[in-house]
């Protein structure tokens, strides 16, 4: 008889713990467009199945729930049943004793408010009014709609050149984006079901990089309709090579020096190699879009002269304009806001950090862009105050790894409060309130002030990066709508009551990523296209390989490497290696092919053209 | 080609080809259910796994393209137990009512159970039912819906109307009328595809049989029954005749043998059509209004409904003839009736068709001209005849040919040809020729307008005019020559438009052959008969010339305009495009 026993699993805690593990990726995995309803049923019996059984409200209360949200999908339910639900919800969050029991119902109550259409849709006429549109998760999750499966094949297949011209359709930037993209496209990838996301974006630059120049397609017999667009990034681009190919003359305006947006005076050359963005705009460019630098509308050109010279024109100026803390001594020397000191580096002129200390605040991808490049400067010392914690930080978490590799400091939980300046109005500290993470607010926990002293960080230079406004007043003046500082542009990209001017991207948006402005620029060239007049349509004729084989034995993801951060903290170069010839081929047979296993087959799986 | 082992069998397959034909190609039928070649290539079912040596899980044959060197296996222990899994999970889904059944006999899912030898089911039964509008003329049972998506597939890629989708998410995800719609709502043709696409008695058409019955047995009715065309193409297949033996005079004795006292012919009707809407084209040609010209045949009642609601701004160009079986109707309770001396009412139509959408037509109420409530009182498709039949246990086999009454039973070749796509144009040409030259060409000197093929254009010489006609037939080509006269991108003066691909003989009402599409040799029969009629010429059809002479004078009199034309524009279409955008807002 022993007073006390080592805890050993047994073998069904090991089995269902791995169980839970698959549970989670599958969710990860789930596709939008599935009955609200339905899952909040699944959900709920999962959670009941969690139940101990001790108190009422949890072990019999959620069992009657989920027979009334299924009389609800079986058609046996009135419009008293959500009721129901919802009284019965309220008590056992009310009188459950333990989260299992009050958090369950609180998931049933948000649901019946949040989708309450649907419970009542179902109700009334039994059915539910959700579908799966876009059975294939990459290609839903593209804001562009890339053939993501039809290009992975191709890379499969050694056909590099089809497999940019595939992208090409829905994407003119296919080297951009195997740099820089966010790849929205791995978030719900169905190989979570099994193990991790295909690396999509690795696999289109190991595509770009064999591909090398590919030339785009011819465009179509010339219309004689001219198209302004205003703002040469990446929106305006895309709407511009678009309307080329479907044989309209595009004139890009750009008010700076050289065209790329926020690709070139935002996103450094370690991320994206200046070559390769010049070298992907003349390609574009090569269809003969005209051009218009150092030429701002509104200053040089009214926006009305544009309206009436064009048969129609694009709004796609971004998001450039620097946001600002706030804080005492903000106006000092030596403060300067991230979207300067990144537009400076663009057009080549380097700041003088050799041996500065600096400070960025922020927390987003633009604040570790910024301190890395600062970094690069030649500064002592970098710090990122940031007033929440590292992983409430909106910037990607690669981008944070990669600022903490190169020596950057992340100092989490101190909000800016002043900036210390010398008579000569110059930066000697930034001092901070330290806090403490709290509540939730608006889904992420909100900062508050701790029980702690100031603090005084000594520095010579202060890098505000805490986002970015929009240009928007001369618009502004000249008619077009504007709502909290951007753009009100319609979902289709054309302006209420404004006839033949589109806007769309940053400008209407906000700052948001690269492959959402790509994907404005495409909606945006089809609805102009309509408004012209015209029916073109934007296709790709090459044949997308037969998808084989049903054994796909779990393999785990393969990353990209970086160079030593020791070594590439101290250059401008790009920083990401990308796959072999043997790392590319193992990746892209793991894709599911969810073109064409599943739904896709059936519906959906593939659009041929837009 | 590449060379792969199926059942030990070495076989030399043609690359890009799939599994199941490769083994079909060696006399090896693997068994499926959803597959329908070109259409349905989904993969849906799970029934025709076989296994690959070297892949650890099965894979479809219907969807999985040969590779050199496969060694496949349909008849392995795992593919066995599989097939016969998968079959079991879909019969406790399926309403195994199979008695009652309009599909018993002629059911996918019911041969595959019976092949497979399935006699008990270890899982518990979960039918799903869900309303359904009794009284419209396509029936929907979701508790018999296997999910297969072919009615899906086919309104998608042969009719573009999209009128079904899937519907629901999860376990609960079924085939429904898409945009959330009833079918009373929706722009469906009643082209009837969707049903004779289906595998099982998921769909099919209201049965009006009893209606007919219950005329039988009054006294006080004149029963007059009119055969369409293409239905004596097709009525023998499901009775076990021969197609030398099901012919339109052993059509007639059985149709006796149920007890119509008139049988009569739509053919006659055919040749009436001809007669009014060559004269239309003709009055039209002269006229040139850009409005009515091109015109549209306007002798498919599905077509009719694909043009109101997907074209409405276009209507103008449908010729105002009513369709044979209609004109029919209008002549029976009038002319008909006069000759036999009773009141109109007394005269009660029945048309067996190849047809859904004339189950709907025939309720429309610009199809009162005569003023008795309705000008044909029931359409029956072939199927129902031929149910009709089987419920009056007669034996066709022993059944001498009779021959068909007079005067509405006397028609021409060119009658008989409008089961066939291009057959109405042919009809057509033959007779305007005549009307506008007062001469007879050939009776095959317009054959170019035969033939299977969904859009086909032909330019004749009609004097000094030249005639550009098109013939199409599924709905999808409908929609693309359309859109391509829109565009400018073609021209014509005269066009056949039949809603079921190949016309009346692959109609959504004829008898189901799954996985089969007879259009095309049903169509030669009509062509045969054709070659073989005393007459070819609507014109010279002695009873259509009796019949203008005794009654209405003269094509388009005022007499003709009022029984044998209509106006398309008395009625509404519902799902009509304009209709359709208020929807999308309401929404």
């Amino acid at each position: 008889m022993s007073r006390l026993t080592i805890m050993t699993q047994t073998q069904a805690q090991v089995v269902i713990e791995e169980l839970y593990k698959d549970l989670e990726r599958r969710i990860i995995a789930s596709p939008p467009g599935l009955c609200p309803v339905d899952m909040a049923s699944a959900f709920l019996k999962l959670c009941h199945a969690q139940t101990c059984g001790k108190c009422v409200p949890c072990r019999v209360g959620l069992a009657q729930l989920q027979a009334l949200i299924d009389d609800v999908l079986e058609g046996r339910a009135t419009l008293d049943t959500i009721d129901l639900i919802e009284k019965t919800a309220q008590n056992i969050s009310d009188s459950a004793d333990c989260a299992i029991g009050y958090e369950a119902a609180d998931m049933v109550l948000r649901g019946v408010q949040g989708f309450r259409d649907d419970y009542e849709e179902h109700i009334l006429h039994g059915r539910c009014t959700c579908s799966l549109n876009q059975p294939v998760p990459c290609v839903a999750l593209c804001p562009a709609g890339v053939d993501v499966p039809g290009y992975i094949a191709l890379i499969g297949e050694e056909r590099y050149e089809d497999a940019v011209r595939l992208i090409r359709k829905d994407n003119p930037f296919p080297a951009v984006c195997a740099f820089i993209c966010e790849h929205p496209c791995e978030a719900r990838c169905r190989r979570n079901m099994l193990d991790n996301p295909i690396n999509i974006r690795g696999l289109k630059r190991y595509a770009v990089d064999q591909a090398g120049v590919v030339k785009p397609q011819a465009n179509a017999a010339s219309t004689g309709k001219k198209v302004a667009v205003v703002g040469g990034g990446p929106g305006g681009l895309s709407a511009a090579y678009y309307l080329q190919q479907m044989g309209h003359q595009a004139v890009v305006f750009e008010k700076r020096k050289k065209l790329g947006g926020m690709l070139r005076y935002g996103i450094p050359n370690y991320r994206l190699p200046r070559a390769r963005l010049d070298e992907e705009i003349q390609t574009l460019l090569s269809t003969g879009i005209e051009v218009h630098t150092e030429v701002s509308i509104g200053d040089d050109i009214p926006l009305c002269d544009l309206d009436r010279d064009y048969d129609a024109v694009y709004l796609s100026i971004g998001a450039q304009t620097d946001k600002k803390v706030g804080i005492p001594g903000e106006d000092g020397v030596n403060v300067i806001s991230a979207v300067e000191m990144l537009r400076n580096i663009g057009d080549d002129i380097m700041p003088d950090f050799e041996g500065k200390r600096v400070i960025v605040i922020g927390g987003g991808n633009v604040a570790m862009d910024v301190a890395r490049s600062a970094k690069r400067l030649g500064a002592a010392k970098v710090g990122i105050a940031y007033r929440r914690r590292k992983q409430d930080m909106t910037a990607l978490w690669d981008e944070i790894e990669g600022a903490l590799e190169e020596d950057c400091e992340v100092l989490e939980l101190q909000a800016p409060v002043r900036i210390e300046l010398d008579e000569a109005k110059r930066v000697t500290a930034l001092w901070v309130q330290p806090q403490i993470i709290g509540k939730y607010d608006r889904g992420r926990p909100g900062p508050k002030r701790a029980m702690a002293e100031e603090k005084r960080i000594p520095c010579d230079i202060v890098v505000v990066a805490i986002g970015q406004g929009i240009e928007s007043k001369p618009f502004e003046d000249a008619g077009i709508p504007i709502k909290r500082g951007a753009i009100s542009a319609l979902d289709h990209s054309g302006i209420d009551k404004m006839e033949g001017i589109f806007a769309g991207g940053d400008c209407v948006t906000g700052p948001a990523t690269v492959i959402r402005a790509i994907a404005a620029g495409k909606v945006a060239a089809a609805n102009i296209d309509t408004y012209l007049g015209y029916n073109h349509s934007i296709s790709c004729d090459v044949k997308i390989p037969d998808a084989k084989g049903t054994d796909r034995p779990k393999c785990g993801r393969v990353q990209l490497k970086v160079r030593d951060a020791s070594e590439r903290k101290h250059d401008f170069d790009e920083i990401e290696l990308g796959f072999t010839c043997e790392e590319a081929k193992q990746e892209s047979s793991r894709c599911l092919r969810c073109d064409h296993f599943g739904f896709g087959v059936f519906k959906g799986g593939r659009s041929t053209k837009w | 080609m590449v060379t792969l082992t199926i059942d030990r069998k070495v076989i030399e397959a043609a690359e890009g080809m799939t599994i199941l034909d490769a083994a079909r190609s060696a006399d090896i039928e693997i068994p499926h259910l959803c597959y329908l070649k070109d259409l349905n290539e989904i993969g849906a079912c799970r029934v025709c796994m076989v296994e690959m040596d070297g892949a650890s899980k099965l894979i479809t044959a219907c969807n999985t393209i040969v590779q050199d060197g496969m060694v496949i296996h349909t008849n392995s222990p795992k593919v066995r137990e599989t097939r016969r899994t998968n079959v079991e999970l879909i019969l406790s889904q399926h309403d195994c009512e199979c008695a009652w059944c309009v599909r018993s006999g002629n059911c996918a899912l019911q041969t595959l159970a019976n092949d497979l030898n399935i006699n008990t089911l270890p899982y518990e039964k979960q039918v799903k039912y869900s309303p359904w509008n009794r009284f419209f003329p396509l029936i929907r049972e979701s508790n018999k819906c296997i999910k297969c998506m072919r009615c899906i597939q086919v309104c998608d890629k042969i009719q573009n109307l999209q009128v079904w989708d899937v519907a629901g998410t999860g376990s609960r995800t079924t085939v429904n009328v898409s945009l959330n719609r009833r079918i009373e709502e929706a722009d469906c043709s009643l082209c009837g595809q969707c049903i004779t696409h289906c595998p099982v008695g998921a769909l099919h058409e209201r049965d009006d049989t009893q209606k007919v019955f219950q005329a039988l047995k009054d006294p006080d009715q004149i029963t007059v029954v009119q055969m369409a065309p293409a239905v004596r193409a097709a009525w023998g297949e499901e009775l076990g005749l021969s197609r030398d033996e099901a012919t339109v005079e052993r059509m007639a004795a059985a149709l006796r043998a149920i007890g119509f006292d008139y049988v009569f012919d739509t053919d006659f009707g055919a040749d009436l059509t001809i007669m009014e809407e060559g004269s239309e084209l003709l009055e039209r040609l002269k006229k040139g209004d850009a409005k009515t010209l091109p015109m549209f045949t306007s002798c498919c009642p599905g077509w009719i409904r694909f043009m109101k609601s997907q074209f409405p701004e276009m209507v103008s160009h449908l010729s105002t003839s009513k369709s044979p079986h209609q004109m029919f109707g209008a002549v029976a309770k009038t002319y008909f009736a006069q000759m036999l001396g009773v009141d109109a009412s007394r005269i009660f139509v029945v048309s067996i068709m190849p047809c859904v959408a004339k189950k709907s037509e025939c309720d429309l109420p610009t199809m009162d001209d005569v003023g008795t409530g309705k000008d044909v009182n029931v359409v029956l498709t072939t199927r129902e005849l031929i149910r009709m039949l089987r419920a009056d246990h007669i034996n066709v086999h022993h059944l001498k040919d009779e021959a068909l009454d007079s005067p509405l039973g006397t028609a021409t070749g060119a009658g008989v040809i409008f089961g066939a796509t291009g057959g109405v144009m042919e009809a057509a040409l033959r007779s305007a020729h005549y009307l506008a030259l007062h001469e007879n060409a050939p009776a095959d000197a317009f054959k170019a307008v035969r033939g299977g093929k969904g859009w086909k254009e032909s330019t004749f010489q009609l004097g000094d005019t030249t005639l550009r006609t098109a013939v199409v037939s599924g709905l999808g080509n409908a929609r693309k020559l359309i859109e391509a006269l829109k565009n400018q991108e073609v021209s014509y003066d005269f066009i056949e438009v039949m809603a079921c691909p190949g016309g009346c003989a692959g109609g959504g009402g004829q008898p189901i052959h799954d996985g089969q599409e007879l259009a095309e040799v049903r169509s030669d029969t009509l062509y045969d008969l054709d070659q073989h009629a005393a007459l070819r010429y609507s014109h010279e059809n002695p009873s259509i010339l009796k019949l203008y002479e005794d009654f209405f004078g003269e094509p388009l009199s005022p007499l003709a305009e009022k029984l044998l034309h209509t106006d398309h524009e008395a009625w509404e279409m519902p799902g009509k495009r304009s209709c359709l955008d208020l929807d999308h807002k309401l929404l």
